[in-house]
């Protein structure tokens, strides 16, 4: 284990990682931080978040270790190399944080989100936003005469490319779930 | 050895188990039953304060200058919202504390009753981890674990939230040592590598220097000891920040006086000029870098601390080491040592000649008077006729907290308790008694301003109360006088609200309170005044009328490098730019 609390060779955008600190360049990350299933841990990761001004852009989580109350949380976060190395060391040092992990510097890792798309429309309109989903996988889980409801997994990118097409086929409401991630291989 | 007992008698015999002397509190009907225990027995001391704000202060005050976490009790709502500027205070300056606030009953959470506050949303932030606990079964263990989470790592204030039904309901206490092990195990000991690395650099350096903080304290007697063997043993100078001093003696020869905005003039310089930066438990405070792009610029910087978001926080390292001091500084003195005990002679011949040539500059000179106290007067003056005595010093916040860190020469760790990270004003009164609770038979000095004192003097109560025979050295200005300095030097010298009206005699405050009360303008008589201050066998409230318009000299303005110091008046005009004028 490192000082960090991330396990060896894991992270390369570790605390000794000399990578120029002032780029102002922004990285999106995403961390999978694995905590005490205790009430209140949640609000202080979050008010972490909050209270030092970092960026969340998803947030999964639920338990993961029944037998060991273990909850994952999953946050994308965006930041320039410094304030991202502060995130994972602030995240590390709470106590009820086991472990974290940066699955965007850890290597390859899959990450998939749910959403549901809600889309109204009639003839040509609604032929193309089915043929659409076809194409995307997506699955019909609700249908009137008038609309349909699409249900889609899969990147955050290919869901937003989703969504945009949605968009002029009368797309009227979405709910996504945020990211879940694991890092790839054994 | 498991028994079964209500949730207030385990909350009594698990503090009796973590070694818990005395709880500094204040009751309320979330809490009788944990008093109910407290009045049967007789093991623990319980403080009674005048306000909960005092109750943390106190209990700060007991923690800093013993090394054991200080324990408070407070009631639900207003009790528990009354200690929120204690528990931000501890967290910032990393004082190990364990609070015990009531609750409504479990069954009452969430319905707004009487007294309900959500107490762990309000102290989540402000607390290194917060509980609120359910049941019974868990009450002992949460407890146990609190002593552990607030004294491991970096140490801070942890609470607990306990539901009167609680506290009545029965369950099996587990003791201290059937707790099973919590991950939360900190990591102690330093990398090797990361330590052979430093030694290596310290062995060429020309111009090293020690910039040590309140982590050498925090980490225990030994640490002190071991950087005071470095020091002697290196020839390297050693600064300090406001939370550090003590942990090498201000008589020591390497001691540059304590660095940062108004710190002296030859350790700012030479946290400037070094080519080797030791950082040793301090965390680059914006009061210690100034301007951050000019900080330190020649510099390769090594930065030891347990909390390892300390490191690379505001200032990048090139030699960072996560661990506690006294262990990294043992790995740090034996590498050394085993390694042939190598220094650049030469070039650290010319770094003290140099460092020589800016204590020459005198930078703590002031202009004396014969008709008035100067503050820096009167703090050499106690500083003189104090030296040699059993003495412990706490500060409110102000210009008067800056002069005594100047002008008090501190030998020892955990003598010296002030509000660094928060800068509370009303911290010192009950520091002070804090302190002397835990050492009765030393002289416990708060060096105080008479604006910050009046904000928590119903301590005074308490003092008397508990027999504390706390010495109040008031330097009354009869200002705001650290906010009236930033409005001369930033605003045009309007002094917006930042002058005392309407002050207490403060001899006769104490008279009402049954203490002594001694007045002194004079410079004439200041010495047998502290005499008999000193002397007085009960707490003192002394009213030292000193100089109204003293500055706090030096300074490095906000948003300006090290080395664009003030140093006395005549560098004041024009000198903070817009830029700076919005840094506090
Ligand atoms: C609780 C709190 N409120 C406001 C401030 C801002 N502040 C810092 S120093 C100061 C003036 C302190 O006056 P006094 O205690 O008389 O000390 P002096 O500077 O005159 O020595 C003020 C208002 C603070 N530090 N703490
Ligand atoms: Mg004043």
């Amino acid at each position: 284990m490192s000082p960090l609390n991330i396990k060896k060779g894991s992270s390369s955008h570790s605390a000794y990682d000399l990578r120029d600190p002032n780029s102002p360049l922004e990285e999106t990350h995403t961390l999978a931080v694995l905590v005490a299933n205790e009430s209140g841990v949640l609000a202080r990761v979050i008010g972490l978040f909050s209270g030092r001004g970092y960026n969340i852009d998803s947030l999964t989580v639920a338990e993961v270790d029944h037998e060991g109350h273990r909850s994952r949380i999953t946050i994308v976060t965006r930041g320039t190399p410094a304030v991202i190395e502060q995130i994972k060391a602030q995240l590390a040092r709470m106590v009820p944080v086991h472990d974290v992990h940066d699955l965007t510097a850890e290597g390859p890792a899959v990450q998939r989100e749910l959403a549901l798309f809600k889309v109204a429309g009639k003839g040509e309109s609604r032929i193309e936003a089915l043929r659409l989903a076809e194409i995307f996988r997506a699955n019909v889980v609700d249908s009137t005469l008038e609309s349909f409801v699409f249900e889609i997994t899969g990147t955050p990118e290919k869901i937003d490319a989703f969504g945009d097409l949605m968009r002029p086929l009368g797309l009227r409401e979405m709910a996504r779930t945020g990211v879940a991630a694991l890092s790839r291989g054994a | 050895m498991t028994k079964a007992m209500t949730g207030a008698r385990m909350v009594v015999q698990a503090l009796k188990d973590q070694g818990v002397e005395v709880i500094f509190g204040y009751p309320g009907g979330a809490v009788l039953p944990i008093y109910d225990e407290i009045f049967q027995q007789n093991d623990i001391r319980h403080i009674l304060v005048r306000h909960e704000q005092g109750a943390v202060h106190m209990a700060e005050g007991y923690a800093r200058s013993t090394g054991k976490p200080g324990v408070v009790l407070v009631t639900s709502g207003p009790g528990a919202t009354n200690a929120v500027t204690g528990l931000t205070d501890a967290l910032l300056d990393s004082i190990p504390l364990v609070v015990l606030s009531g609750q409504v009953p479990t069954f009452m959470i969430g319905t707004d009753g009487f007294q309900e506050a959500d107490t762990v949303g309000i102290t989540r932030p402000c607390t290194k981890m917060n509980w609120l606990v359910k049941d019974t079964e868990k009450l002992s263990e949460t407890i146990h674990q609190a002593f552990h989470v607030a004294t491991q790592g970096r140490p801070g204030p942890v609470l607990i939230d306990i539901p009167k039904d609680v506290q009545f309901a029965t369950g099996t206490y587990t003791p201290r040592e059937k707790i099973k092990a919590t991950h939360y195990q900190p990591k102690v000991k330093g990398d090797i590598d990361q330590i052979t690395r430093l030694v290596e650099m310290m062995e060429t350096a020309e111009r090293p220097l020690f910039y040590t903080g309140g982590g050498v304290i925090n980490s225990g007697p030994a640490a002190s000891q071991l950087l005071r063997e470095m020091v002697e043993a290196t020839g390297f100078p050693i600064t300090s920040t406001l939370m550090g001093l003590g942990s090498y003696p201000a008589s020591g020869k390497a001691w540059l006086g304590m660095l940062g905005m108004h710190g002296l003039y030859e350790a700012n310089l030479a946290m400037h000029g070094c080519d080797l930066m030791i950082n040793v438990g301090a965390r680059f405070d914006d009061r210690i870098t100034g301007r951050i792009k000019d900080f330190s610029p020649h510099s390769k910087k090594a930065h030891i601390d347990i909390d390892p978001s300390s490191i690379n926080k505001v200032i990048r390292v090139d030699v960072p080491i996560v661990g506690d001091v006294g262990h990294v500084l043992e790995d740090m003195l034996r590498l050394w040592k085993a390694r042939g005990r190598k220094v650049n002679k030469e070039g650290l011949a010319k770094w003290w000649a140099q460092i020589n040539e800016w204590r020459a500059v005198n930078c703590l000179d002031f202009k004396n008077s014969e008709k008035t106290i100067k503050p820096q007067y009167a703090l050499q003056r106690l500083e003189a006729l104090t030296k040699g005595m059993d003495r412990y010093i706490t500060t409110e916040v102000g210009q008067h907290q800056m002069w005594a860190a100047q002008f008090l020469g501190f030998e020892d760790p955990n003598r010296w308790m002030t509000s660094g990270g928060l800068g509370t004003m009303g911290y010192g009164l009950p520091a002070s008694i804090g302190v002397q609770v835990a050492h009765p038979d030393a002289l416990v000095i708060n060096v105080a301003g008479e604006a910050s004192w009046l904000m928590n003097m119903q301590e005074m109560g308490t003092a008397m109360q508990f027999r504390t025979p706390v010495k109040q050295f008031i330097l009354n200005n009869e200002r705001l006088g650290m906010v009236r300095q930033w409005q001369e030097l930033l605003h045009g010298e309007r002094y917006s609200h930042s002058w005392s009206e309407s002050l207490p005699d403060f001899v006769k405050l104490a008279e009402a309170f049954g203490c002594k009360g001694i007045k002194c303008s004079d410079p004439k008589d200041l010495d047998d005044a502290i005499m008999d201050m000193i002397r007085y066998p009960g707490p003192v409230i002394f009213d030292c009328l000193v100089e109204k318009h003293e500055n706090c000299f030096p300074m490095i303005p906000s948003g300006k490098p090290h080395n664009e110091m003030l140093l006395g008046e005549d560098d004041t005009q024009g000198v903070i730019g817009a830029k700076g004028a919005v840094l506090v």
